[in-house]
């Protein structure tokens, strides 16, 4: 059995771990409301923009020439990958990780041999665990979460997009966390460029009617496309913040769950040896008494 | 006819107008009720709203509009309240 001592410190340190981890939480709360609050904010805005885009292309039969959905034969692939910056938030960075090594050996593993897949990191950790394995990650913008907006992301947007134009990649994919609720992510790859023609969503109230369009239909389509590519990424960025959040806050509950359990126990063991001890020293006594009484 | 502004940060404006100025890429136009189907493009400017009870001003950082039956929507990149 464990001295007094050594439980009672075992228990002191127990007790300032759960204060941490309940603190944790309770920030990841926080955050996670704020971070629900801006997803809701900018659904409207991509539901409606690739509403007007389908609205538009579908009266123009011509999107065919913008220079965002070349198809090319896939020679170099660049993996947007979506994680957090910070860990004590579950498997949520090692199931991005896995997602991606999975993707890489299941669709990209020529162009993997040849060194042609390189990995952008937004968040640190999938960046750290993914040059662990050999990859050439671009970490440029990686710290697009110390300071979450849509500028930032933005400015990310256009980076992968003129690299893109300017033929150094032949195809992107996002790989992130989705916000399903605060216990659960759901691991998404979608992918960014080229772009996925929208025609599987064809829009019948759209095609009857007669737009007027200003400047053209070409140019707003070249306006249009930009946009709704930056918004595709802020919002995987968005949903990949709002379920860290979560993720943090589910696996912090779990932790102050645990060490409150682990206190428990050692309450107990506190209390039996305490209690050895006294039963051990009256023992004592008695027998020194009945011993003096003997003589 | 209904008017809804929207921004990837939040909604700036939902309600009823009776006319709204908007800064077209190709010069300044005016929507008023039953306009006819129409997407535009938006340059820097301000959006001037009338309502039943008086007008209300935003400055757009550029954007697209779309007319349809009567329902305005505005999608911009960037508001600032004026």
């Amino acid at each position: 059995m464990p001295s007094l001592k050594e439980v009672r410190s075992r228990i002191a340190s127990i007790n300032s771990t759960q204060q941490i981890t309940k603190a944790m939480k309770m920030v990841a709360a926080a955050k996670l409301r704020r971070a629900q609050d801006r997803i809701i904010q900018m659904r409207p805005y991509a539901r409606k923009l690739s509403e007007m885009l389908s609205t538009v292309s579908a009266g123009a039969e011509l999107a065919a020439e913008s220079a965002y959905n070349q198809t090319r034969p896939v020679e170099r692939v660049l993996l947007v990958v979506v994680t957090a910056d910070r860990g004590l938030c579950g498997a949520f960075n090692t199931n991005v990780v896995k997602a991606t090594l999975a993707l890489v050996a299941e669709r990209y593993a020529d162009q993997n041999r040849r060194g042609n897949v390189h990995i952008l990191a937004l968040g640190k950790k999938g960046g750290e665990a993914l040059a662990r394995r050999g990859f050439n990650v671009d970490t440029t913008y990686v710290n697009v979460f110390s300071s979450l907006n849509f500028d930032t992301v933005r400015v990310a947007a256009e980076g992968i997009m003129d690299s893109f134009v300017a033929g150094r990649y032949d195809r992107v994919d996002i790989i992130f966390n989705e916000f399903k609720n605060v216990a659960t992510q759901i691991i998404r790859t979608e992918q960014f460029l080229p772009i996925v023609p929208a025609s599987a969503q064809a829009n019948t109230k759209t095609t009857s009617v007669n737009y007027i369009f200003e400047p053209s239909e070409e140019e707003i389509i070249t306006e249009l496309i930009p946009k709704t590519l930056k918004i595709q990424l802020y919002k995987a960025v968005l949903e990949s913040n709002a379920s860290f959040n979560g993720a943090q806050m589910t696996a912090m509950d779990k932790a102050t769950e645990n060490a409150g359990e682990l206190l428990k126990e050692l309450r107990l063991v506190y209390n039996r040896t305490r209690q050895a001890a006294i039963t051990k020293e009256i023992l004592e006594i008695v027998g020194g008494a009945e011993a003096l009484a003997a003589e | 006819m209904h008017l809804e502004i929207i921004t990837p940060d939040r909604k700036v404006f939902t309600g009823e107008a009776t006319s709204v100025t908007f800064p077209g890429s190709e010069g300044q136009f005016q929507v008023l009720n039953d306009h006819a189907p129409l997407v535009s493009t938006l340059a820097r400017g301000p959006v001037t709203i009338a309502t039943g009870s008086g007008t209300e001003t935003f400055t757009v950082d550029g954007g697209v509009v779309e007319v349809l039956n009567n329902r305005v929507l505005v999608l911009a990149e960037a508001v600032i309240a004026a």
